[in-house]
Order: structure tokens, then C-alpha cells, then sequence
């Protein structure tokens, strides 16, 4: 038989009945389209962290203060609190031929103002290589200038946002703000980037960590960022700064190294098998609407008996009978997939309009797998139907009318 | 001999009790003879037209078809037998419902992978010469009983078969159209065709040139001219 007959036998056997047909296709339908949507909000999620780390900046490692170890040890005893990471630590780390850049990090809240205009916004100490480390850019002027770490300049970075609010669309670059109740000299602005690990960089206020220092009237930092010469160097850059770090605190580990590297790949990890337990659960419904295809194709073995003798008796072969059968579950599947394929692309874009910020993506791999699942499915359970077909005695079949 | 019966035996296990719907059943066919089968009800007539059609197989005895013997043939070479040499009309027509009446008398062309110019070929050929041209597009429940049971004949012999088996043809259908269709039967057997041909219709059985009778899966009457 021409597979363009055998095409056109299945349809037309089909189309014969249509609320059954339909239904199975529904089953089918709904069945993909929950593979491939699910598949693509897990992707999306993985993507949402993944880009948010992307965001901080390359071969980057950050330093806490304070061990966050979770193994061995007792809990510390009274008294043992970490002692505070200062400058002089930061820049300490420079030292080390594995660590490019350092930009120790101190932050603070503060009321920023021009003219009347009073904004609080995050403060943030920093030095000129935090804009490397970062990999921030700027839209306007220039960011704060390299050189002794320790003289409390007065002058700062606005954050686009922050500028807009205060300065509208004038220039600000060597207009003062206040901050807090000192004047400081604008010397840039960051050009638009988003949020990255909390800190939205559009609204904020950089000043030099000296100055930040005195402004707050501390000298521990919130952290130190550190860009290692390399991916490879990643390591060799964590052992040294806590192999410095420990000299500098009388043999104490006190600090938590955290690798953008690890942190990132520990999420890919939990993000991919989120995404393909997702996938696994959601072709449980392929396995039930392949069920259904099985339930259904079996009443219509048995309401089409008559018409499986009439084959048998003009010379069909019970194989042939059983590849029609199949053919007719496999393009059952197939078309239900398509129609699942759509309603998962609908799905999609309704997703989009729900969470303009949430990157849906369809992960390449998952509509090839869930059609790939629902063809498995209608064939698997196609096969018990259709042997009885072929099985079907065809002079009982034939005596009924 | 076309067909050849040897001691074919056929029971069926009804609950507790066996019922020997064939007994010892020897039977010789020539090519091209027209032969009825005739009989009272359950003496096994269809059960012995099933066998010869190989829908069937008996418990014992040995059926040569052609000269060849099909007692130990598979599922695909009796299938393979029914499809080129065995051409069926039944009493309820058993005409596909969603298919028009073209498409079957095509089927078993297109089951056998004919190529479909050919294929509409001949079953225009068969249509016309049944006179049922202007009714190729309808779909059996728009066709009359004798219309019904005609697309059946072409059907049954768009293959060429060498024997036709008919199982009471005419059961269905009122005087007139059983007339015409046992007409178009009848033509089929001067064209050469070995017919074997179950009825319950005395005055159509004695139309055969021999006429058989059965009785409690015994042949008693076996007669010709
Ligand atoms: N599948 C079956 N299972 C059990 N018994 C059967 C089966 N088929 C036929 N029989 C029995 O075999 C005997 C012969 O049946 P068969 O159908 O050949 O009779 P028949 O001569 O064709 O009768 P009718 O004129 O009513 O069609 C009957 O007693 C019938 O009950
Ligand atoms: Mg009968």
C-alpha cells in the first residue's frame, strides 16, 4: 500500500469520527503544549539568574566578611565575632599576581541633594577599578580617577536614574550635590544598566571609599570585589586572599570567598534539573493522553470489527491491518502535537504579556521532545489496539451486521 | 480441479457440547462450474464457504486450491491467496460507510499499492459495466439495496479473481433487485469465473448447472444438469 493511501485511509477513518478524534487530539494537544511551556518557564528562570550574575562582571570573586562554612567545626564562642575586612586588607590583595583588580565595597544609605531636591539613595564607596570590575559604563564625564585610595576626595558618580531626578535634563558634571550634609563635585554619570544582585545601579551615588569612610565614620567595608587575571587564575586568586587575609588576621578565617564561576554553575545545575523535572512531570500528561489514544482506539477497533473482516477478507494481511492501525495513533499524535506546538506558542506570548520581565524562552530542545514523546506515547499504546485488529477473527466479524 | 475438499472436518465448542458443523466433507470444483449450495438452516453451508474462502480453517482434511495445497499456508500467503484469486459477496454487503461507492471498489486495489491512474481506471471500467457510473460519488446509505449489493460485486472481482463466493446474495433484497443482482452473478461465471454461490431460494439454486445440498455438515445431494 502507497503511503499517500495509507495517509489518506488514516484521515479518512479519523475524520469518520470527529468528536472522538477531537477529543484525542485535545489530549494530546494540552499534553505538549504543558511540556513545552513548563520546559520554557524553567529555562526562562535559569536564564533570569544566570544574566543576573553575567551582570556583575567577569572572572569575579567576592569577599564577605565572616565565615559562612556550613561543615565541621563547633559554632563560634562569644567573642569571636570576624573582625571587620578594612581597606588596607582590600588593597593588600593587590599583592597577588592571580588578582587583576580589587574594588573594595563600603555602602551606606544617604539623603542626596541639589538644590531643593533631596533623593535617599545607596551610597557607595568605592575606587576607580570597581568601574572594571563591575563593567560599568558611563554616559556622561568620567568616573572616579585613580590614585591614592586613602584621600577622602569630594567628589561623585551619579547613577542615571539619580541624575535625572536631580538634574533633569542639564548637564550635572561639575555642579555639587549634597550628600548627607557635605558638598560633593560631580565628576560623572553611569550610563542606563540594570539591576545586578540587588543593588539597582541606576539609583545610586558613588563617592570614593575614603570619603564614604567619613561620611558613614567607619571603616569596615560591606565587601571586596576582585576581578582574577583570568578564568583559569579564579583559584589560584581564591587561595590567596584567604592565605592573606589569614596573615592579616592572626591566623583566622574569617572571611567567605563567594565565585561568580561556582555560584553561577551551582544555579545552572539547579536550574537544569528544575527544568527537566518540570519536563518529566509534564509528560506524565503525554503518557495519559496516550491512554486515552489507547481507550479510544480500542472502542473504535470494536465499533469498526465489520470493517477489519471486509479487509481481511479482500486479502489484507493481519500485519498490514496492525500498520494501519498504528498509522492512524502516529498521525493521531503527530496532529495533536502540532496543535500542541501552537497552543504552547500562544501560551507563550500570553506569559510575555503576564511577565514582560521574565525571560520565556522555549529551550530549542523541547518541542523536538515533546513531539518526540507524543509519537512514543500514541505508538506504545497504539500497539495493543491494533494487534487486536489484526487479531480479529474475520468470519465472527463478518457474521455481525 | 480449482478447488478440492479432502475429509474437512470443522467443529465448534459450543459450552460443554462440540457441534460438528462439518463432517467429512470431500467436494471437487472444475474451473469455471457454477455451483449452489443449498440447505437447511446451520447444516454448515457458510461455515464450508468460509473454508474454501480461507476465512476459515478446518480442524482436519486437506483443501487444495489450484493444486496447491493451503492447509499449512500463513496468515500473509492465505491473505496473499485471498487477495489475487478469491473475490467475496456477502449477504449484508458490508460496504465501508464513510467511503463512496468508487472508493470501494478501489480499496482492494489500493490496499494491494495499484498506482491510483490504474486504479481508477479500472474501477471506472467496473462501475460502468454494473451500471453504476452515476452513482460512483454516493455513499452506501444513499444507495438502494440492489445498488448496495452491485458495488459489492465489483468490488469482489476488481482483482480478477479466478472463484467467486457468494453467501446468500440475495438475502437482503427484495425479488427484483435479487433478480438483477443473481443476473450480474451469472454473467460473472460465463465470463469464466468459478462461482460457488449459498442460497436459501430454491427456484434461484436450481439455476445452477449443480446444485448441492447439505444437511447436519453432510453433503447428501449432489447434482448436476
Ligand atoms: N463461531 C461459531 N461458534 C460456534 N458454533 C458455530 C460457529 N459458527 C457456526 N457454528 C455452528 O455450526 C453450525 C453450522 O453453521 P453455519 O453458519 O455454517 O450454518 P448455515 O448453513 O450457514 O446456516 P444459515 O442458513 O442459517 O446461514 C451451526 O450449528 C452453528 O450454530
Ligand atoms: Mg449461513
Amino acid at each position: 500500500m502507497k503511503i499517500k493511501d495509507v495517509v489518506l485511509f488514516c484521515v479518512r477513518s479519523l475524520a469518520g469520527y470527529p468528536l472522538r478524534t477531537g477529543l484525542m487530539l485535545l489530549a494530546m494537544a494540552i499534553g505538549v503544549a504543558a511540556v513545552v511551556l513548563l520546559t520554557s518557564l524553567g529555562e526562562g528562570a535559569r536564564r533570569y539568574v544566570t544574566d543576573q550574575f553575567s551582570s556583575l562582571g567577569t572572572h569575579l570573586l567576592i569577599v564577605l566578611p565572616g565565615r559562612s562554612e556550613t561543615v565541621g567545626g563547633p559554632p563560634p564562642l562569644l567573642g569571636q565575632t570576624p573582625r571587620d575586612l578594612t581597606l588596607s586588607d582590600a588593597m593588600s590583595l593587590k599583592s597577588s599576581s592571580a588578582i587583576h583588580h580589587v574594588a573594595p565595597l563600603m555602602v551606606g544609605a544617604a539623603p542626596v541633594g541639589h538644590g531643593h531636591l533631596i533623593r535617599e539613595v545607596i551610597v557607595l564607596g568605592s575606587t576607580a577599578e570597581l568601574y572594571i570590575v563591575r563593567g560599568l559604563t558611563m554616559a556622561q564625564g568620567r568616573f572616579i580617577p585613580t590614585g591614592d585610595v586613602n584621600r577622602a576626595e569630594a567628589l561623585c558618580v551619579l547613577g542615571y536614574k539619580l541624575k535625572s531626578e536631580l538634574f533633569g535634563s542639564d548637564s550635572p558634571l561639575g555642579q555639587f550635590v549634597r550628600i548627607a550634609d557635605r558638598r560633593y563635585r560631580v565628576v560623572g554619570v553611569l550610563s542606563k544598566k540594570g539591576q545586578s544582585l540587588g543593588f539597582d545601579m541606576s539609583d545610586v551615588a558613588i563617592i570614593p571609599v575614603a570619603s564614604a569612610s567619613a561620611l558613614f565614620n567607619r571603616s569596615s567595608l560591606f565587601r571586596i570585589m576582585v576581578q582574577a587575571s583570568g578564568r583559569e587564575a579564579i583559584p589560584k586568586a581564591k587561595a590567596a586572599i584567604l592565605k592573606i587575609i589569614r596573615e592579616r588576621h592572626d591566623d583566622e578565617d574569617d572571611v567567605t570567598v563567594i565565585t561568580q564561576d561556582a555560584l553561577l554553575a551551582t544555579f545552572d545545575r539547579i536550574f537544569k534539573s528544575l527544568t527537566l523535572a518540570v519536563a518529566g512531570i509534564a509528560s506524565i500528561s503525554l503518557a495519559v493522553a496516550g491512554i486515552l489514544i489507547m481507550n479510544v482506539m480500542l472502542i473504535a477497533v470494536s465499533q469498526r470489527t465489520a470493517e477489519v473482516g471486509l479487509l481481511k477478507a479482500v486479502g489484507t494481511p493481519g500485519r498490514q491491518i496492525q500498520r494501519l492501525f498504528l498509522s492512524e495513533a502516529a498521525m493521531l499524535s503527530l496532529i495533536g502535537a502540532g496543535a500542541g506546538l501552537l497552543l504552547a506558542m500562544g501560551g507563550k506570548m500570553v506569559l510575555i504579556r503576564i511577565f514582560p520581565a521574565f525571560p520565556v524562552t522555549i529551550p530549542y530542545w523541547a518541542p523536538a521532545a515533546a513531539v518526540g514523546l507524543a509519537l512514543v506515547s500514541g505508538l506504545i499504546f497504539g500497539v495493543l489496539p491494533a494487534r487486536r485488529a489484526a487479531r480479529l477473527d474475520p468470519v465472527a466479524a463478518l457474521s455481525r451486521r | 480441479m480449482i478447488i478440492r475438499l479432502e475429509r474437512i472436518e470443522r467443529t465448534f465448542q459450543v459450552g460443554d457440547e462440540q457441534v460438528r458443523a462439518l463432517r467429512q466433507i470431500s467436494l471437487g470444483v472444475q474451473a469455471g462450474e457454477y455451483l449452489s449450495i443449498m440447505g437447511p438452516s446451520g447444516s454448515g453451508k457458510s461455515t464450508l464457504l468460509n473454508i474454501l474462502g480461507l476465512l476459515d480453517r478446518p480442524d482436519q482434511g486437506t483443501y487444495w486450491l489450484e493444486e496447491r495445497n493451503t492447509t499449512d499456508l500463513n496468515d500473509r500467503q492465505q491473505a496473499e491467496i485471498r487477495r489475487h484469486r478469491i473475490g467475496f459477496i456477502f449477504q449484508f454487503f458490508h460496504l465501508i460507510p464513510r467511503l463512496s461507492a468508487a472508493e470501494n471498489v478501489e480499496l482492494p486495489l489500493t490496499l494491494a499499492g495499484i498506482d491510483p491512474t490504474l486504479r481508477k481506471q479500472r474501477v471506472d471500467q467496473a462501475l460502468d459495466r454494473l451500471g453504476l457510473a452515476d452513482r460512483a460519488k454516493h455513499r452506501p446509505d444513499q444507495l438502494s439495496g440492489g445498488q448496495r449489493q452491485r458495488v459489492a460485486i465489483a468490488r469482489a472481482t476488481i482483482m480478477h479473481p479466478s472463484i467467486i463466493l457468494a453467501d446468500e446474495p440475495t438475502g437482503n433484497l427484495d425479488r427484483s433487485s435479487g433478480n438483477e443482482v443473481i443476473q450480474v452473478v451469472e454473467s460473472l461465471h460465463r465470463e469464466g469465473m468459478t462461482v460457488v454461490m449459498v442460497t436459501h431460494d430454491p427456484e434461484l439454486g436450481q439455476r445452477a448447472r449443480r446444485r448441492v445440498k447439505m444437511m447436519d455438515g453432510l453433503i447428501v445431494e449432489d447434482r448436476e444438469g
